[in-house]
């Protein structure tokens, strides 16, 4: 059996190859890749035959399967979502118990060695992995045996590219993310808390078109979407060069738009691309609908301190402490010069 | 930890806590040791020599005003900037008010900017002038260089972190805070603490010429 080709599909759904072609322009020039490439990507997308996709759901929330399977449709990224072939996914699958675990067994013999893997949710790997299991295996051991035979694993969302809020403190299951376990495998990192929907099919699209993955930045992101910091992208910007801070969420600086430092934004230490490819087809992203970044795609953005306690303030200095530190200096200095005035005593006698 | 969380965190910590201790222990060490007794009869009541003493060295003397006027004025140049930029710059001001729960208008970011570098240019001014005086420069020790140091870097990776260049925004501003943090610990052990024994010392030579009757 021939399956159909990706172009293939997307005709057969009514999409015309001039918006194809559109959507190819708009990614390549989202991820900043050279002129020519929207071409490219389009010739190669449209030849392509499913790739087989092994989606990996550990401890998380299902945001990220809602975030990229239902943020609006039908799209060509859902579609192309659609068109990837998800030989297993716990959420998505119409199939259950020991069929989807067979299909799993299938999917790995059948394509080792070229298979992309997709995780969500932070791995534990407290109790020997028991907090969170499918058909009685650990998501530790799942984990290694699909990743041994992928050509490349893509972590989504924050949980499975940093550990995410299963890790957050005390991390009672200590979660950990997938690069911490993968190490000989190529991983990609999509986070955010859900990532974009844009990011993950231009991931994907770089990978099907160049048969490779995206340049990378410290954190194991594509740099293409997380070049850039909020701050430096936000339309809000020039108020913060202006000094032109909202104080409270109903002020009248909130309402003419003005920076959101000073109530949190975590925009000048995140990086992610929400201010330029925003959220819901390009309508808006969480500061054009007033309220500051909460860093969502950060490595422990949870336990970095409020949400709406200025950036600068994020880490407080203890009181006590501080309280402490003033009472030993009291006490060393008064006790110096103390000692300083018996020794001219015993010298000079008390005169 | 990254380094921007440790940084903030545990450094600042650290720093603020030996930069406490040390800055009482030596104020109280001092303050309160016992002075000389001066057995002469006094002309006048000295106390009024406390505050003539503050005021006095505000400018040159007259006699040696032409040869440490530039001295002086770029020392007030680098000063009131540290002030400002410190003291004016909207997250340092959220950082004292989530301290000490004071607050004050901040300056927009242009005008910090603009007195951060002229700031910049005063203390490096400075510290040619001493390096191409022959007298100033073998009488300065490491405690002068070390000094500068620790004023001029938290200036700059300020400025740096500001601007973005050289590294990523979150390096700059850890490297920010960890030099705020070596410019505290350094603070009560070096010359820094001039800031509090300023007015001690201009109090006590004030004093004293004033119980002589001479100017101070
Ligand atoms: C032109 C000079 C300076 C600039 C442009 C500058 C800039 C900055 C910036 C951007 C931040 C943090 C904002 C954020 O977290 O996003 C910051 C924080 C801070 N700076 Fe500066 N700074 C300068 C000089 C100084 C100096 C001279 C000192 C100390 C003597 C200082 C002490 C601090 C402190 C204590 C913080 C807050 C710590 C925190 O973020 O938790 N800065 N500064
Ligand atoms: S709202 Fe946030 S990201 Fe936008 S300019 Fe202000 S601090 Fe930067």
């Amino acid at each position: 059996m021939t399956e159909e080709t990706l172009g293939e599909c997307l005709s057969r759904h009514g999409i015309s190859r001039r918006s194809f072609l559109k959507f190819c322009t708009v990614t390549a020039s989202l991820m900043a890749l050279p002129p020519g490439a929207a071409a490219q990507m389009a010739e190669a997308l449209a030849r392509q035959r499913r790739p087989s996709v092994i989606w990996l759901s550990f401890q998380e929330c299902t945001g990220c399967t809602e975030s990229l399977t239902r943020s609006y449709a039908p799209s060509l990224e859902s579609l192309i979502f659609d068109f990837i072939s998800l030989d297993y996914h716990h959420t998505l699958s119409a199939a259950a118990g020991h069929q989807v675990e067979a299909a799993l067994d299938k999917a790995i013999a059948d394509n080792h060695g070229n298979y992309l893997v997709i995780v969500d949710g932070s791995i534990p790997l407290g109790a020997k992995g028991a907090y969170s299991t499918v058909a009685g295996v650990s998501n530790v051991e799942s984990l290694k045996r699909v990743a041994e035979g992928a050509a490349a694993v893509i972590a989504v969302g924050t949980c499975a590219a940093y550990g995410g809020l299963p890790m957050a403190q005390p991390n009672p299951t200590g979660a950990v993310g997938v690069s911490e376990l993968v190490k000989d495998k190529p991983v990609v990192n999509v986070p955010g808390c859900p990532p974009i929907p844009e990011v993950m099919t231009g991931v994907l699209a770089h990978f099907l078109t160049f048969g490779s993955l995206p340049e990378l930045d410290v954190h194991g992101r594509p740099l293409a979407f997380f070049g850039d910091s909020i701050h430096n992208r936000c339309y809000r910007r020039p108020f913060y060069d202006q000094g032109k801070f909202a104080k409270r969420f109903d002020d009248a600086g909130a309402r003419a738009g003005w920076c959101l430092y000073e109530l949190g934004c975590k925009g000048p230490t995140t990086y992610n691309a929400c201010a330029t490819v925003k959220w819901n087809q390009g309508l808006t992203f969480p500061i054009q609908s007033g309220h500051g970044c909460i860093g969502c795609s950060e490595p422990n953005f949870w336990d970095k301190g409020s949400f709406y306690k200025p950036l600068s303030t994020a880490e407080s200095i203890a009181g006590g402490g501080m309280i402490a530190a003033t009472t030993v200096g009291v006490a060393l200095g008064a006790g110096a010069a103390w000692i300083s005035r018996k020794r001219q005593d015993d010298i000079v006698g008390g005169k | 930890m990254d380094l921007l969380t440790f940084a903030r965190g545990p450094a600042l910590q650290a720093a603020f806590t030996i930069f406490l201790i040390g800055t009482f222990w030596r104020l109280l060490g001092v303050l309160l040791l016992r002075r000389k007794l001066d057995h002469s009869e006094p002309r006048q009541p000295a106390l009024a020599g406390a505050f003539k003493g503050q005021i006095a060295h505000l400018w040159p003397y007259q006699p040696f005003a032409s040869r440490v006027m530039a001295s002086y004025l770029l020392g007030y140049a680098f000063h009131i900037g540290l002030v400002v930029v410190i003291f004016f710059y909207l997250p340092h001001i959220l950082f004292i008010q989530d301290l000490f729960g004071v607050s004050w208008p901040a300056l927009p970011h242009a005008v910090v900017n603009a007195v951060g570098g002229i700031t910049l240019m005063a203390l490096v001014a400075l510290l040619v002038k001493r390096l191409m005086n022959p007298v100033t420069r073998l009488i300065s020790n490491f405690d002068d260089y070390f000094t500068w140091f620790v004023t001029v870097t938290p200036l700059v990776t300020g400025m740096l972190a500001v601007a973005q260049v050289g590294a990523r925004y979150e390096t700059l501003l850890a490297l920010h805070l960890l030099s705020v943090a070596l410019l505290l610990i350094w603070f009560p052990f070096g010359k820094l603490m001039h800031a509090f024994f300023f007015v001690a010392a201009r109090a006590t030579t004030g004093m004293i010429f004033e119980r002589r009757g001479t100017h101070s």
